[in-house]
């Protein structure tokens, strides 16, 4: 016998299907940027600034080797002195959600909170992507 | 004798046909559990094990967390 002893919130962290009645809503997994791009404490603000708008982004995630979450750059921090690294213009220890949040509560959650946009993780602070306001907006 | 496993472990028993079994209450389960995990709250368990479960196959057990 075997015990997963992590539990059902490691695996729903991680982003892995679960069966149930609220498997069918939507959550953060279905609608989560993969491709918000990265960057690292020491970089150039400037190096990061063109390469997150070289790919669409006016945001880019602070992580570390294993990428644990350590930080956000949103288009006002992106516009600082290029010269500047990362660490000292970085918003630290963004407010981070688990991939199996429902985007009906995440969407109460930006509104709630005036968020454009949050990182999510995996239970144990790894980036999953990025979620923005604008891919969870209500329809109609 | 049981032995812990973590998430990848599980993922590897799955594709050898464990049985996965979710001690939380019905409702918990009903809204969320691993795929092909069949509900046994704890209380159950030696009452209905040895009807429900094959015993020459892998079982994983699994709570909410480790808390």
């Amino acid at each position: 016998m075997y015990d997963y002893k992590a539990g059902k919130q490691d695996w729903m962290g991680a982003g892995l299907p679960t069966e149930g009645t609220n498997a069918q809503r939507p959550r953060l997994v279905d609608v989560v940027r993969r491709d918000v791009p990265t960057c690292s404490l020491g970089e150039r603000l400037g190096e990061v600034r063109q390469r997150a708008v070289t790919a669409g982004w006016d945001a880019c995630v602070v992580v570390s080797q294993d990428r644990t979450v350590l930080g956000l750059l949103r288009a006002r921090e992106l516009d600082a002195d290029p010269d500047l690294s990362v660490e000292q213009v970085m918003r630290p220890g963004p407010s981070t959600y688990r991939p199996f949040v429902s985007v009906e509560e995440m969407r109460r959650t930006m509104t709630e909170r005036h968020m454009d946009s949050s990182p999510v993780t995996t239970s144990d602070g790894k980036l999953v992507g990025l979620v923005r306001k604008q891919d969870i907006a209500a329809p109609g | 004798m049981t032995q812990e496993v973590d998430r990848e472990g599980v993922r590897l028993l799955m594709t050898q046909g464990a049985q996965i079994i979710d001690v939380l209450p019905a409702r918990e389960y009903g809204e969320d559990h691993l795929p092909g995990a069949v509900n046994l709250p704890i209380r159950k368990i030696e009452a209905e094990a040895s009807r429900l479960l094959d015993g020459s196959r892998p079982i994983i057990v699994y709570c909410a967390d480790s808390a």
